[in-house]
C-alpha cells in the first residue's frame, strides 16, 4: 500500500509529517516555512477548484499545490 | 499617528561623521518594510544589487545621537542558507561579502511576535554572526489583542541580547529601537547555538526559547477564518474574485479618467499661456510641442497609475491579494504560470511599466521572466485612444444582442480579449521552450486579514510613484524630445520642414514597402515611428499630417483616416497595436528589470513579428470579406 501523503487529508483532518520526498532545495524551502518532519499539519481547505490546498502548519496558513503535497509523506497513524 | 512623513531639519555643521550601518533582517511578512518606513520616513534610496534584480533599500534615520545611522533593509529571508538570490544577498551583506557595502555595525532582527517560535529559528544564524543585535518582536499589537504574551526579559536573557516588543503600525516600541540605534552597541553574550545547517534542530531550539520565556501564542485569528470561509468558498470565492477585478477596472476608468482629462486640460492651458508669452521660433516649438507635450504624455497616465497603486495597495495590505493569487493559481498553472503572476498582469491593464516592476514579488525567476515578457500584451491605457479613433472612424455603432451592447463596444472588448489570449499563448510557448520551469514548488503564505492603514498606503503611493516617474518620466521625456526633433529636422531655408520631408517622414516612407502588405501607407508609417514614445502619440501625429487639430474624437481626423486607410488596413492597424511593443518605456524598464538587452530585444522582435503576421492576415481577411 502506498503511504498516506498530505494530499490525502480531507478538510479539517490532521497528520504528522514524516518525510519530504523532494529535491533538497525544495525540501529546505518548505522546511523553512514550517514543514519539518514531526510537525502536526492540519488541512484547512482547498482553494476553489480543488487546487492549491491551504494547510495550517506551525501557526501559519500556507498554500501549496497538490503535486507538492503528494510528496509530503505522513507518519502512519496507529 | 504622531510621527510625520516630512524630512527632519538638516543636520548642522560640522560635517557629519561616517554613519553607522545597521541591517534590518527578518522573514517575509514580519512587517520589516513597515518598520523600515516608520524608522526612516521618506529619507530612502532604492537601487538594485549588482547583477541581480533584488531591491536594495537604504534609509537615513533622523539624527538624535552623535552619529547618523544608515539603515539597510535586507530582502525577507527565513534562513541564512543561501539558496535564492534574496537569501544570498542577505547573507553576503551580513558577512561583509557584498561589494560596495561595508559590514553592518549592528543588526535589527525583526520577527513576527504572533509566529514567534517559527520566526525565532532565524535568530540562530543571525546571532552566530556575533554582531550587536536587537531582536524586535513586531506586530505586538496583534499579539496582545489576540491574548498572546511573552516575557521579553526572559527571552533577552536566553538570547544574550536585548529584545523588545514593537509595532511598526502603531508606533509602540519605536523609541526603544531608536535608543538602541543611538546608544553604544554591545556584542551579544555567547550562547549555545544549534548546528545552523540543521533546520529541524534550529526549530527545536526556537521552541525551547519560547517555552523558557513564557510565550503564549495568540488565539487563532477567528476573523481570518470567517473571511476565508467566504473569500475561498468554492462558489462565492471565484464570484467575489471576479467582482474585485471588475471593481478595480471600474474605479480605474471612472475615477481616474476624469482626473486625466482634467490634467490634460491643465497642460494644454499652460501650453497656450506659455505660447502666447514666448517669442515665436524653433525654441518655442521645442519647449511647447517637444518638452511640454512630452511631460504631458507622462502626466496624463499618472492618475490612472496612482489609482491602480492605491487599489492594489489596499488589496495587498488587507491580505486579500494573497487569496486572489491562490484563486488565480489554478488557471495560471494551465499556461505554466502561477498565482503570483496575477497581480502584475492585472496592473498591466493600466500600464506595462508598473506591471513589469510588480513582477518582483514572484520569487521563481523563470515565472517572473515569463510574466514580464507577456505583460505588454495586456491592453494598456495608451492603446485606448488609438482603438477609439480607429473604431469610431470605421465602425457604425450598430446595436447587437438585442440592443444590449453596441458593435463598437464589442470590438473594444474583443481587442482586450485578443491581448489577453496572446499573453496566455505566449506564456505557454515560453514555459515549454526557453523558460521551461525549474519546478520550484508553489508556496504561498496566507497572512491574517487586517485593516490597511493610511500611513502605509501613503508610503506605498509615494514610493511607487517616485519609482514610476523617475524610471519612465525620464525615458518618455527623452524619447518624445528626440522624436519631436526628428519630425522637425532637417530645417529647410531656416524653416521647419513638412512632416513628409523630415527625418521621421523619411523613415516613414522608407518603411512603406515593409508595411504596404498590411494596408498602411507612409502616413501610418510615420505614426508607427512616433508612437514608439507612447502608443497614443500616433493620434497626434496623424492629426499633424492631415493638418487637423483635435484628438481621437475629432470627426475631421476620422474622415481623413477613412480617405487613406481601407477597412482592411484599419483592422490591421488595430491588430498591430494590440500586439506590437510600441513603447520605449516598457523596453527600458524590461532591460532594467532583466539586467540586459537580450530579453527586451527578443520580446520586441517577437511582438513585432506577431503583430506583422496577424495584421497581414487581418488586412487580407477583412478585404476579402468586404469584396464578397
Amino acid at each position: 500500500m502506498k503511504p498516506a501523503t498530505l494530499a490525502d487529508l480531507p478538510a479539517g483532518a490532521r497528520g504528522t509529517l514524516a518525510e519530504l520526498r523532494l529535491p533538497e532545495d525544495d525540501a529546505a524551502r518548505l522546511m523553512a516555512l514550517g514543514f519539518i518532519p514531526g510537525t502536526q499539519i492540519v488541512m484547512r481547505r482547498a482553494a476553489p477548484g480543488g487546487d492549491p490546498v491551504v494547510y495550517q502548519v506551525d501557526g501559519t496558513e500556507i498554500a501549496i499545490r497538490r503535486e507538492t503535497a503528494r510528496c509530503l509523506i505522513l507518519e502512519e497513524s496507529a | 499617528m504622531t510621527a510625520t512623513l516630512g524630512p527632519a531639519a538638516p543636520p548642522l555643521s560640522p560635517p557629519p561623521p561616517q554613519p553607522l550601518v545597521v541591517a534590518l533582517v527578518g522573514p517575509p511578512n514580519s512587517g520589516k518594510t513597515t518598520l523600515f518606513n516608520r524608522l526612516t520616513g521618506l529619507r530612502q534610496k532604492v537601487a538594485n544589487y549588482p547583477g541581480v534584480t533584488v531591491e536594495q533599500r537604504h534609509g537615513r534615520i533622523p539624527m538624535t545621537g552623535d552619529r547618523p545611522v544608515e539603515l539597510v533593509d535586507l530582502p525577507g529571508t527565513y534562513t541564512l542558507d543561501p539558496r535564492t538570490d534574496d537569501e544570498r544577498i542577505a547573507t553576503d551583506v551580513l558577512t561583509g561579502r557584498m561589494p560596495g557595502q561595508v559590514t553592518p555595525d549592528a543588526v535589527l532582527l525583526v520577527l513576527d511576535a504572533t509566529h514567534l517560535a517559527r520566526h525565532l529559528t532565524l535568530a540562530a544564524p543571525v546571532l552566530a554572526l556575533g554582531l550587536p543585535t536587537l531582536v524586535v518582536l513586531n506586530l505586538a499589537d496583534d499579539l496582545q489583542r489576540r491574548g498572546g504574551t511573552v516575557d521579553t526579559a526572559a527571552l533577552a536573557d536566553q538570547l544574550g541580547t536585548p529584545v523588545t516588543l514593537a509595532s511598526a503600525v502603531t508606533g509602540e516600541g519605536i523609541e526603544t529601537i531608536q535608543r538602541f540605534l543611538t546608544g553604544r552597541f554591545g556584542v551579544p553574550k555567547h550562547i549555545a547555538l544549534p548546528v545552523l545547517q540543521n533546520l529541524p534542530a534550529c526549530r527545536a531550539w526556537a521552541t525551547q526559547l519560547t517555552d523558557a520565556s513564557a510565550y503564549r501564542s495568540p488565539a487563532a485569528p477567528i476573523w481570518t477564518r470567517r473571511l476565508d470561509a467566504v473569500f475561498l468558498h468554492p462558489m462565492a470565492g471565484p464570484i467575489l474574485f471576479l467582482a474585485v477585478v471588475i471593481g478595480v477596472f471600474q474605479v480605474m476608468f471612472s475615477v481616474a479618467a476624469p482626473l486625466s482629462d482634467g490634467l490634460e486640460l491643465l497642460i494644454t492651458g499652460a501650453g497656450a499661456r506659455l505660447g502666447a508669452w514666448l517669442p515665436v521660433g524653433f525654441g518655442r516649438d521645442l519647449l511647447l510641442d517637444g518638452v511640454l507635450a512630452g511631460v504631458g504624455s507622462v502626466l496624463i497616465f499618472l492618475p490612472q497609475i496612482l489609482v491602480l497603486f492605491v487599489l492594489i495597495g489596499v488589496l495587498e495590505d488587507s491580505g486579500y491579494l494573497a487569496r486572489a493569487a491562490l484563486i488565480a493559481d489554478r488557471t495560471m498553472a494551465r499556461v505554466g504560470l502561477q498565482g503570483k503572476s496575477f497581480i502584475p498582469l492585472l496592473s498591466a491593464h493600466a500600464c506595462a511599466v508598473p506591471a513589469v516592476m510588480a513582477a518582483r514579488t514572484i520569487e521563481n525567476q523563470r515565472d517572473r521572466l515569463a510574466t514580464i515578457l507577456i505583460a505588454p500584451f495586456m491592453t494598456c491605457a495608451a492603446r485606448l485612444p488609438v482603438y477609439t479613433l480607429i473604431i469610431a472612424a470605421f465602425l457604425p455603432n450598430t446595436p447587437i444582442v438585442g440592443g444590449l451592447i453596441g458593435l463598437r463596444a464589442v470590438t473594444l472588448l474583443g481587442l482586450y480579449l485578443l491581448g489577453f489570449l496572446a499573453a496566455l499563448g505566449t506564456a505557454r510557448l515560453l514555459k515549454s521552450t526557453i523558460l521551461r520551469s525549474d519546478r520550484v514548488p508553489f508556496m504561498l503564505e496566507l497572512p491574517p486579514y487586517r485593516w490597511p492603514t493610511f500611513r502605509a498606503l501613503g508610503f506605498r503611493l509615494i514610493d511607487r510613484s517616485r519609482a514610476f516617474l523617475t524610471r519612465v518620466g525620464t525615458v518618455i521625456l527623452a524619447v518624445s524630445l528626440g522624436l519631436w526633433l526628428l519630425g522637425h529636422l532637417p530645417r529647410v531655408n531656416g524653416e521647419t520642414p513638412a512632416l513628409r520631408e523630415s527625418v521621421a517622414g523619411t523613415v516613414g516612407r522608407a518603411i512603406e514597402p515593409a508595411i504596404a502588405p498590411l494596408g498602411f501607407d507612409w502616413r501610418i508609417g510615420i505614426g508607427l515611428v512616433t508612437s514608439l514614445a507612447a502608443r497614443e502619440v500616433i493620434v497626434g501625429t496623424l492629426g499633424t499630417i492631415h493638418g487637423i487639430e483635435g484628438g481621437e474624437e475629432s470627426p475631421g481626423l476620422q474622415e481623413a483616416l477613412r480617405q487613406n486607410l481601407t477597412p482592411g488596413g484599419a483592422a490591421a492597424l488595430l491588430v498591430f497595436f494590440a500586439f506590437a511593443m510600441q513603447c520605449v518605456s516598457t523596453i527600458a524598464v524590461v532591460r532594467r528589470e532583466t539586467g540586459g538587452w537580450r530579453l527586451p530585444a527578443l520580446q520586441f522582435g517577437y511582438m513585432l513579428a506577431l503583430a506583422w503576421v496577424t495584421a497581414f492576415a487581418a488586412n487580407h481577411l477583412v478585404t476579402a470579406l468586404i469584396a464578397r
